[in-house]
């Protein structure tokens, strides 16, 4: 009887605690419009494995690597003069028009003459109802590729702040706890690692080692786990350790494994949240970088599809292939700077200094 | 002759303050300067004192949380019956040490692990101490709450301490405290930080525990008159020193040490019409003292138990 008192009154004060958080966070009007952004994108990330298993859409067309689907036009076959302006033209830009061909591109189809109509592919097709975000030069649907880039900058995003975060938060605590020789040693590790330039070090893992997706992951993790959170981390640590119920435990003859893991890691546990979600930004905008200057063996990513656009000569040619870059350029914005307004509000949440009363 | 249950001979902690990297000065803080008492079983001792006099300090070491520079403390080990250092403890005795004496902390915000419930924290020593299987433990914490007037326990139990108010959270810090049945207990101010009307009844609760389970405390204040009505006897220490010992009606009514003197002139009296004696800061007496004992003990008794200090404290006061 008394026990089921016990735990409805915990269940209902773990609810309520919930509610008074979450009350918290939402006050925060950043931190929800981050939330909102990864949920969307969260969102995306599910909806294509959804999309592909119930049939919605096909593999053959959709598959953000392999997938092709062109759009037939027919086209009038003319030829651009020599000197402008003409009546027709009156640039150079002008030819051809929409809906023209150039003839001389035409020289590896023999017989084609200027005046008859002439059946092609678009790559890259812009826009339409079956591509909501058109194709890319090789005939992939962008849409799709968007979508499996956000699984991409999720998994990769995750993995490597949870792993980075357990690394400096354990070494952290080390640090705070033992002092001395170990202190100093974790200390300048973190020194030395601050200051190392992070990508061109990635540029020197990448060219010995093959880059996937993992790996890359392990790779940010163990960098930003031993750089500068470990030193933020620590001195958090170092605050818990003087608190008196640390004494209290230590009175009791509690070993200082059992104080480090069950009084400090607890209590210094929504800083390092804190220092996750922040990471998780870091990890995103990285990626997309390495994959940008093509030196990540990934298929696909919101980096690679921007590299892809670059090599096709697309990048430079203003906006009128912008749905090969525009995309993937706002979502990797957009997923790392949600992560970050989420990473403020949880400030708000986690640091009572910071509340507004 | 009665039973001690810790016996503390010239403690000395000493710090080291260097004048900085450059510097090869090193000054030496004695935070406790010889310090000497002892606690029978089932009394307590009133540590007395203006702020960084080393009250806490002295608490600090006797629980092993800063180790000591100098001195000696024995505690009584149940099993031999006898005396025992507590230097150099091996793990088993230096775990049954632990067992045997707590300490009640001045702040119970910072006291209690904020990430626990209340039930983590109360069970967390028998935890440590591996004490009875889990029914057990649950039974004496549900016990020890009623003990210490946190009824019904249910309601107290999955909480965290910040839903509950100072007053109850320094009940859980002395349930906390007292679930292993410690003997000697140290109080660092526990009512400092709670309100007036609080006090007295953490105060009571205190004094009943210490008849039902015979925990003897080092109780550490301040405030003369919580010393008073919590101590058998009242130590008052200045600069690191105890400068006066004595019962606690005796010291209160015949104090001889200047110090003693000025704290006992220091304490408010809400009766506005009350003609209570004003000490001057004299050290006659404390001469005549000292010129008839000499200066070669640090203590002396004058009579009734009642000890002071020969140490030269002219200017300091």
């Amino acid at each position: 009887m008394n026990e089921n008192i016990e735990q409805d009154l915990q269940k209902q004060l773990r609810k309520e605690a919930i509610r008074r958080n979450w009350n918290l966070f939402r006050q925060s009007k950043l931190g929800m419009i981050g939330l909102y952004i990864v949920i969307f994108f969260l969102f995306l990330a599910l909806l294509q494995p959804f999309l592909f298993i119930t049939g919605i859409w096909n593999k053959g067309v959709y598959d953000p690597v392999v997938g092709y689907e062109a759009i037939k036009d027919t086209l009038l076959v003319v030829e651009c003069p020599k000197e402008y302006p003409t009546e027709k033209y009156e640039s150079m830009k002008d030819c051809p028009g929409p809906g023209e061909l150039n003839v001389k591109r035409l020289y590896l189809a023999p017989g084609v003459e200027v005046g008859d109509y002439y059946e092609t592919f678009i790559q890259p097709a812009p826009p339409s109802s079956r591509h909501l975000l058109g194709t890319d030069s090789l005939g992939r649907d962008v849409f799709s590729q968007i979508m499996e880039g956000s699984q991409v900058a999720f998994v990769l995003g995750l993995l490597s702040a949870t792993l980075g975060v357990g690394i400096s938060t354990i070494l952290g605590t080390i640090a705070a706890f033992f002092g001395g020789r170990v202190d100093a040693y974790l200390m300048r590790q973190s020194d030395l690692i601050l200051m190392l330039p992070s990508l061109p070090l990635l540029f020197i893992i990448s060219a010995f080692a093959e880059l996937k997706v993992w790996h890359l992951a392990i790779v940010l993790g163990v960098l930003g786990g031993l750089g500068g959170s470990v030193i933020t981390i620590k001195s958090q640590a170092l605050q818990v350790k003087v608190k008196p119920f640390v004494d209290s435990a230590r009175i009791t003859g509690g070993s200082r494994w059992r104080i480090m893991f069950s009084h400090v890691l607890p209590n210094v546990a929504p800083l390092a949240l804190l220092f996750m979600v922040f990471s998780v930004t870091g990890a995103i905008a990285s990626e997309s970088v390495l994959s940008f200057l093509g030196l990540l063996n990934i298929d696909m990513s919101w980096g690679i599809m921007i590299y892809l656009s670059q090599t096709d000569g697309f990048i430079f040619s203003g906006l009128e292939f912008w749905w090969l870059i525009l995309p993937a350029g706002l979502a990797v914005t957009l997923l790392a700077g949600g992560f970050y307004l989420v990473g403020r509000g949880l400030d708000d949440v986690f640091n009572p200094r910071l509340r507004k009363r | 002759m009665k039973k001690n249950v810790i016996e503390v001979k010239n403690l000395e902690k000493y710090y080291e303050v260097s004048g900085g990297f450059f510097s090869r000065n090193k000054d030496i803080v004695k935070a406790v300067d010889d310090i000497s008492f002892e606690i029978p079983f089932g009394e307590s001792l009133g540590l007395v004192g203006q702020s960084g006099c080393g009250k806490t300090t002295t608490a600090r070491a006797l629980c092993l949380l800063d180790p000591k520079t100098g001195g000696d403390v024995k505690f009584y080990n149940n099993e031999t019956e006898n005396m025992q250092n507590i230097d150099n403890l091996e793990d088993e005795e230096l775990k049954k040490f632990r067992r045997n004496i707590q300490m009640i902390f001045q702040d119970p915000y910072e006291s209690l692990n904020p990430r626990w419930t209340i039930k983590d924290i109360i069970l967390e020593p028998l935890n440590i101490h591996n004490i009875g299987d889990l029914q057990d433990r649950e039974e004496a914490v549900v016990e020890i709450l009623k003990t210490v007037g946190l009824t019904p326990a249910s309601n107290y139990l999955p909480r965290y301490p910040h839903e509950l108010s100072g007053g109850q959270r320094q009940r859980v810090s002395i349930a906390r405290t007292l679930i292993m049945k410690p003997k000697f207990v140290v109080c660092d101010e526990p009512t400092s930080m709670l309100d007036v009307s609080i006090r007295i009844s953490i105060m009571d609760l205190m004094l009943n525990l210490a008849k039902d389970l015979e925990v003897s405390y080092l109780y550490i204040t301040h405030d003369l008159a919580v010393a008073r009505y919590m101590c058998n006897r009242i130590a008052v220490m200045f600069n690191g020193k105890i400068v006066e010992i004595a019962e606690t009606e005796e010291l209160l009514n015949n104090p001889i040490h200047p110090y003693t003197k000025r704290l006992i002139s220091s304490i408010p009296v809400p009766d506005p019409s009350y003609d209570r004696k004003v000490y001057d800061v004299n050290y006659d007496e404390l001469d005549a003292i000292i010129a008839k004992h000499g200066t070669d003990n640090p203590m002396v008794d004058i009579g009734n138990e009642h000890y002071i200090s020969t140490h030269d404290v002219k200017g300091l006061i």
